[in-house]
């Protein structure tokens, strides 16, 4: 089984966030990146399917020369070889990534069987990227999957809706997008770190598509802090809680 | 939320291993209101504690080190959070294994007695994990452990809050620290301003940010050191505790492997050094773990991650097991590679505890409170003094160039006089192009460029013969040459002039400057202008800080010269004793002024022959100083030796300097004069005069009688120190420095062996000399006395050693090396009437 | 006229879709909703459209699709995209739920349209200017978005679902729908309820982080989320350590909630955690850390060990409740 899993690098945050000075992008001078957390659960995905099944894994990524970092840890988690789609740091929006990644798709000398997303991306959260990929490449997608099994070119896929699962099939070859939650992703091992420093990352140069979607600015939005009420501490403030139940009415 | 109190005695801005332990240590001996603030939230604020690896191993080459260790491992056991895992150092070369002799040397030197060598098969019984083909043997050290500094410290605060001495103001942030008058004066903060006496520095990487608040610098740069914990190993499933494993140090790839849990831990300082800039470390918001947990940069590990499967094969190259967790963790580096504690130079109040490790953290707590409180402390630590840097040295560029230097050297096989390569040549003496046309191979002094001796004087090796002492083996031999020794030998047949540019020199002016002088030192300073002093300074243990001449310039004007390495600390302890209200003052000249040294039974004849004036035994007496004219250059001359012999140090304004070198270095033809490097002038002239070095033999630990360093008369003037020394003076020494000669050479291999100090000196059998009050017999120094045909070692022996032809031993690399004391105290073993200096 | 897809699952409308309507209706009054269905279990289409009416659909457009079963998200958007022609709407408006999310990038894709997804604000105009979530929220962008039809989605919880009774009169819709538009839908549903609340629907959730130890801390929970009638959360850090099942975890790569009561316990108030859980009515936290970052999101705190204050809540719950 081909598989083509599509990852994204993204600024790895911690509770606060600082912005450039022009405020078009997130000030990532002190903070490190990683992989938005959906894709985890894609590459691993894809790695188990490759075992149960043989084939190969092919990362494929829109982004800077910097996500070869992010590309090199997932090739020591089990993906072959990487392409990575060079913007040279140009933000490019969800639409025109699409088009990028579903033409890197179509170009690579592999025909998939699978391509595998994360659901959206942790930054731009957009959840159209598969979709769009899917319609370009002319094949169904399941989206927020949590659930895959693969048997004989049929996927069978869940995705939860409240406490329910829903069951879908696909024919492959298919796009399915994936959600944290579909399976543990396993951490890289030092064996894997050192095959992957040898695994193939085609750099692939293009000229910047024409945007539909342009950022003018960022905002961090007014924080939320309450300024709230101490209710103290030990047996009184479980009494002192009780009440604050009973005001706000859920106590019936 | 909360406001912080808006007094208190100390703030102690930082709530790492080192800060918890300033506050607990200051707390015991007394102190109270003391607050602590870190901008983090406890028990982990997120600084360089809250990553450590936290294992001990207490070898260290440096006396101070071993002992702030070894004083930390049992703070950590007294709170019951230290686990004695022990720790292998294993070596993949035949240099490391005999640089293991040498860390045997230094564990009984100082005081560690559970070290011992193994094969490569008693490793890998003890570590079954380990592929023991690719190793040689190891170093165990079965007392090295490890601790959880994250509880120590909360144990410590708590200690220190039920004394009701503390109180601790988690998440706030230091905004400014204000300094008036040179005096710490408050603390603000984002939950209010701390009105203050004292201010400590305990703050890690974030030193410099702090520093610069105050408006003075803290030479540290934020490094990373990288390291990852993979698991779970199969093998550590059924692992009771956290250590079970003895820590493995694999030190020819700069690395480290422990057991952690279910996990393995691999560290590395193998990896390019990364530095970074205070401003570069994010917040405790903004960062995704915490602000010194900076991702790891998997591409500086690649050649380690082979390193580990090397060495540990089972465990690192299994394919089910995981990268739990890896980061490239911020330490502290400093230039010199040691800490930076004590007072600021300049800021009265403002005290440093930075570039401390997890290891020495509890001692240097102790230490720096002890200080704080007391004056001073029971363990020596001048070698760290936060006043010991040079103005020059705070730079950017040098912090940045001397730790990237200096990373790699972490589990490096270090030279005791291994110079360093990058921003050489920074300060030059006026001389130094004639210094490098003579062939000089220069060391470094303070930062200055001094020549340790010169190619040109080669051929006197020639001249000299088997009396230049020549080594074979290539340890002795590295940074050393037999120049040294012919250089010296022909300084005492006709006479060297000596570039001595590297000293300190600082004048103490003012109506009130002689109560300065007559507070901060030994000797009567109340002497007829002219006269020039030598003079050991005291802690009030009566210990020493510093030695040091002074010479009387004017009635109000006394000039201290002293050496490079440390004259800026002894500086310190002058501006510690200024008055208050400015009648005083210290006035550096070091930079302004070049001094020559001129020395030998010829240098009288050099100098007579281009000065007018009377510089005969008459006219210008030993330890007098006044303004002698050669050519148009009025220069001050000084006549005091450290070499032992007739001359002079000659002491003139910088530009003045090279027309000055030149006139006798003219003159000196005539009368057989070489240049001299600091080998002959500082090192084997003052061995064999028994003449005492600073951070060699004298120090903190030792005392006046010990050193036999005792004065006819105590001045009546008061002076630091004074009353240990009276008391001093009425007891018996427990040890009594002395000096012995290496009877024989010879090591087990045949090859002759020439030790370089800080061996244990041992019986003949071989067991530790230790004196009542617990210190060990070690060589504070060790070298070449070429006029007597020895090479001599000074080491302070219990009283029962300390005879005339006592037989002893010195351990040197493995071997027992025989010597014999051959003088007790300081009567000099070349020349002891002292009749050249006199003649 | 502003056309907004209705998310429902079984006739059951997310009330995200409420906030949607409410936020298409500031933006023009003349509100259409698409209600698609294909006539399986539990689509009452009076009744749907009747609520939907309730918060200003002019107009209802029912669109049967034979074969939809309970969704078949590239059918709903090949209708929505006939729509948008039949209709001339200048803009398609959905919750950002998982569906709305899913039809409506089929309907941008097929169109090759841009779709702008988690809007705070939409100002149309040449080009549109558009304030949308970036990191679930904890950024604000600006956008100016060229396209001919504005295809969005509504941030869950930015606007308030606010009643605005209209005619909601139903028009029935055929759309050209092929066996390929139908490959991709349920077919079947697994984990049938278990009866007990789920996160989404829930007026109580009693959530716990890292700081309840480990699993056997979840107890106390349940048992305060049962008294409360309410359900349990927990965070990403309890389901990585596999504390407590997925469909617990509350954040922005689990489950965004807006409960009236949410009771953290133990949790730090990690960026991720706080994106799904910052819309609550009102929060409370126990942490044993007074400068958590949880604290500062928080309505009420209580400094102290969860483990020690927990039982006494619920004895003070029960206590009460007889």
């Amino acid at each position: 089984m081909e598989i083509a899993v599509c990852v994204k690098r993204v600024p790895l945050v911690g509770s606060a966030f600082m912005l450039t000075d022009d405020s078009m992008s997130i000030d990532t001078s002190r903070i490190g990146a990683t992989l938005s957390p959906h894709e985890e659960n894609a590459v691993e995905a894809a790695v188990r399917l490759v075992e149960a099944h043989g084939g190969s894994i092919t990362l494929f990524s829109v982004g800077g020369a910097d996500a070869e970092e992010q590309l090199r840890e997932q090739l020591a988690i089990g993906a072959d070889r990487a392409v990575l789609i060079d913007t040279e740091g140009v933000e490019i929006d969800s639409k025109a990534t699409a088009a990028l990644l579903a033409q890197a798709i179509k170009d690579d000398s592999t025909d998939f069987d699978l391509v595998i997303l994360g659901s959206e991306s942790a930054d731009s959260g957009g959840y159209q990227t598969g979709i769009r990929i899917a319609h370009a490449l002319g094949r169904p997608v399941v989206t927020n999957v949590k659930g895959l099994n693969i048997e004989a070119n049929r996927a069978t896929c869940e995705r939860a809706v409240g406490s329910t699962r829903e069951v879908y099939e696909v024919t492959l070859p298919a796009v399915i997008t994936v959600l944290d939650g579909l399976n543990i992703p396993r951490y890289p091992s030092v064996p894997g770190r050192i095959k992957a420093r040898k695994k193939p990352v085609d750099k692939v140069s293009i000229t910047i598509p024409a945007q539909t979607t342009v950022r003018t600015t960022l905002r961090v939005p007014v924080s939320t802090s309450k300024g709230a009420t101490d209710l103290g501490t030990g047996p009184d403030a479980a009494k002192a809680l009780v009440e604050v139940l009973k005001q706000i009415g859920v106590m019936q | 939320m909360s406001e912080v109190p808006s007094k208190a005695k100390v703030v102690v801005i930082g709530a790492g291993i080192v800060g918890n332990s300033v506050v607990y240590h200051l707390a015991k001996l007394g102190w109270k209101e003391i607050v602590q603030i870190d901008k983090g939230p406890l028990p982990n604020p997120g600084g360089s504690t809250g990553h450590a690896s936290n294992f001990i191993f207490p070898v260290d080459h440096t006396k101070e080190m071993s002992e702030l260790t070894l004083d930390s491992m049992r703070q950590y056991k007294e709170f019951g959070v230290f686990v004695e895992s022990g720790g292998i150092e294993v070596a993949r070369t035949p240099e490391r294994m005999q640089e293991f002799h040498r860390r045997m040397q230094s564990a009984r030197a100082f005081g560690i007695d559970h070290s011992s060598l193994l094969t490569p098969e008693e490793i890998k019984e003890i570590v079954p994990y380990i592929d023991e083909t690719i190793i040689l043997g190891g170093f165990q050290t079965t007392s090295a452990g490890v601790v959880d500094s994250l509880r120590m410290g909360t144990l410590m605060r708590e200690d220190a809050m039920e004394k009701g001495a503390l109180t601790v103001s988690a998440n706030t942030e230091v905004l400014d620290i204000v300094v008036e008058d040179d005096r710490i004066k408050s603390v603000v903060t984002d939950k209010g301003e701390i009105e203050c006496d004292y201010v400590v520095i305990a703050t890690g990487c974030w030193g410099p940010k702090l520093a610069a608040m105050a408006g003075v610098s803290i030479p540290l740069t934020p490094a990373v050191h990288q390291m990852k914990d993979i698991g779970p190993v199969p093998m550590f499933l059924d692992a009771k505790s956290d250590i079970e494993y003895p820590v493995v140090r694999d030190m020819d790839t700069n690395m480290y492997e422990r057991q952690h849990g279910t996990g393995l831990e691999i560290g590395s300082y193998a990896h390019r050094p990364i530095l970074y800039k205070v401003e570069d470390i994010p917040s405790n918001a903004e960062a995704a773990l915490t602000p010194t947990e900076f991702p790891f940069t998997q591409e500086d590990f690649d050649i380690q991650d082979e390193h580990a499967l090397e060495l540990m094969p089972e465990i690192v190259g299994d394919e089910s097991i995981g990268e739990k967790y890896a980061i490239n963790g911020l330490l502290s580096l400093v230039p010199d590679s040691m800490p930076i504690l004590g007072e600021a130079p300049n800021v009265k109040g403002l005290w440093s505890a930075s570039a401390v490790w997890v290891k020495e953290g509890p001692g240097v707590g102790r230490a720096i409170a002890e200080d704080m409180v007391l004056g001073v402390s029971e363990i020596d630590w001048h070698g760290e003094e936060y006043s010991r840097f040079q103005d020059f040295q705070m730079s950017h560029e040098y912090i940045q160039a001397r730790c990237f230097e200096g990373f790699n050297k972490m589990y490096g096989i270090v030279h005791p006089s291994e110079q360093w390569e990058s921003l050489r040549g920074v300060r030059v003496s006026p001389f130094y192009e004639r210094e490098k046309s003579l062939g000089a191979f220069f060391f470094e002094a303070g930062g200055m460029e001094r020549p340790q001796w010169y190619e040109a004087n080669a051929e006197l090796v020639t001249k000299f013969g088997d009396a230049v002492m020549p080594r074979t083996a290539e340890w002795e031999s590295r940074w050393w040459s037999p120049i040294i020794n012919a250089e010296h030998l022909q300084l005492r047949e006709t006479c060297a002039i000596a570039d001595l540019t590297a000293f300190v020199i600082f004048d103490v002016t003012g109506p009130k400057a002689l109560d300065v002088v007559q507070k901060t030192v030994v000797r009567q300073m109340d002497v007829a202008v002219g006269k020039t002093i030598y003079t050991p300074v005291l802690a009030p243990n009566g210990g020493f800080k510093a030695d040091l001449t002074v010479m009387r310039l004017a009635k109000n004007h006394f000039r201290v010269v002293t050496g490079g390495a440390h004259g800026m600390a002894d500086k310190k302890a002058f501006a510690n004793n200024l008055p208050e209200d400015g009648t005083a003052h210290i006035s550096d000249q070091t930079s302004g002024m070049t001094t020559i040294g001129l020395w030998g039974p010829n240098a009288r004849l050099v100098l007579e022959s281009i000065t007018q004036d009377d510089v005969s035994n008459e006219g210008f007496p030993f330890a007098s100083n006044r303004i002698i004219e050669i050519g148009n250059v009025r220069v001050l001359a000084s006549r005091i030796s450290y070499v032992g012999e007739l001359g002079w140090e000659l002491y003139v304004p910088v530009e003045s300097g090279l027309a000055l070198w030149d006139m006798i270095w003219e003159a000196g033809k005539a009368h057989g004069l070489i240049a001299a490097g600091a080998g002959a002038t500082v090192g084997t002239g003052r061995l064999e005069k028994s003449y005492r070095a600073y951070g060699n033999e004298l120090e903190t630990s030792y005392n006046m009688v010990e050193a036999g360093m005792v004065f006819p008369k105590v001045k009546d003037q008061d002076f630091v120190g004074k009353d240990a020394y009276v008391k001093h003076r009425a007891e018996e020494p427990t040890s009594i420095l002395c000096s012995l000669f290496i009877d024989d050479h010879t090591s087990s291999t045949g090859e002759k062996r020439y030790p370089l100090g800080w061996e244990p000196v041992v019986t003949r059998e071989g067991e530790l000399l230790i004196d009542a009050k617990g210190r060990r017999s070690f060589a504070n120094s060790a070298g070449s006395a070429p006029s007597l045909g020895k090479h001599l070692i000074m080491s302070y022996l219990p009283p029962e050693y300390a005879k005339v032809g006592t037989e002893l031993a010195i351990e040197y690399m493995g071997d027992r090396l025989p010597c014999t004391v051959a003088v007790v105290g300081s009567k000099p073993l070349f020349d002891p009437e002292n009749e050249r200096v006199r003649s | 006229m502003m056309l907004v897809f209705a998310d429902h699952d079984r006739g059951t409308i997310d009330p995200l879709t409420f906030q949607a309507l409410t936020f298409a209706r500031n933006l023009d009054p003349d509100v259409q909703a698409v209600l698609v269905g294909g006539g399986g279990a539990g689509l009452d289409v009076t009744a749907a459209a009747a609520e939907l009416a309730q918060y200003g659909a002019q107009i209802v457009h029912v669109v049967e699709i034979a074969g939809y079963s309970d969704y078949a998200p590239l059918a709903a958007a090949r209708a929505l995209v006939e729509l948008l022609v039949s209709t001339g709407a200048k803009a398609l408006v959905a919750a950002s739920s998982a569906r709305g999310n899913e039809v409506l990038a089929h309907v941008a894709a097929i169109t090759d349209r841009p779709f702008t997804a988690d809007c705070y604000s939409i100002s149309i105009g040449d080009p549109h200017q558009i304030v949308r979530a970036r990191w679930a929220g904890n950024l604000h962008e600006e956008v100016d978005v060229t396209a001919d039809v504005v295809i969005a989605t509504v941030f869950p919880h930015s606007t308030e679902a606010t009643p605005a009774p209209a005619a909601g009169t139903l028009k029935e819709f055929t759309a050209t729908v092929s066996e390929h538009d139908l490959a991709v839908r349920v077919i079947n549903r697994i984990g049938a309820s278990t009866g007990g609340v789920t996160l989404p629907e829930a007026k109580v959730i009693v959530s716990g982080g890292r700081g309840m130890g480990g699993p056997e801390g979840f107890t106390i929970l349940e048992e305060i989320a049962g008294a409360l009638g309410g359900t349990v959360g927990c965070t990403r850090v309890v389901t990585s350590a596999g504390w407590r099942p997925h469909a617990e975890q509350v954040g922005q790569t689990g489950t965004k909630v807006a409960p009236d009561l949410y009771l953290a316990c133990g949790i730090s108030g990690a960026t991720q955690h706080l994106a799904g859980c910052k819309n609550s009515k009102t929060l409370i936290a126990i942490n044993t850390d007074a400068d958590a970052t949880i604290m500062n999101h928080a309505d009420y705190i209580i400094v102290g060990d969860v483990n020690q204050i927990l039982p006494l809540v619920l004895n003070e719950i029960q206590a009460s409740k007889s």
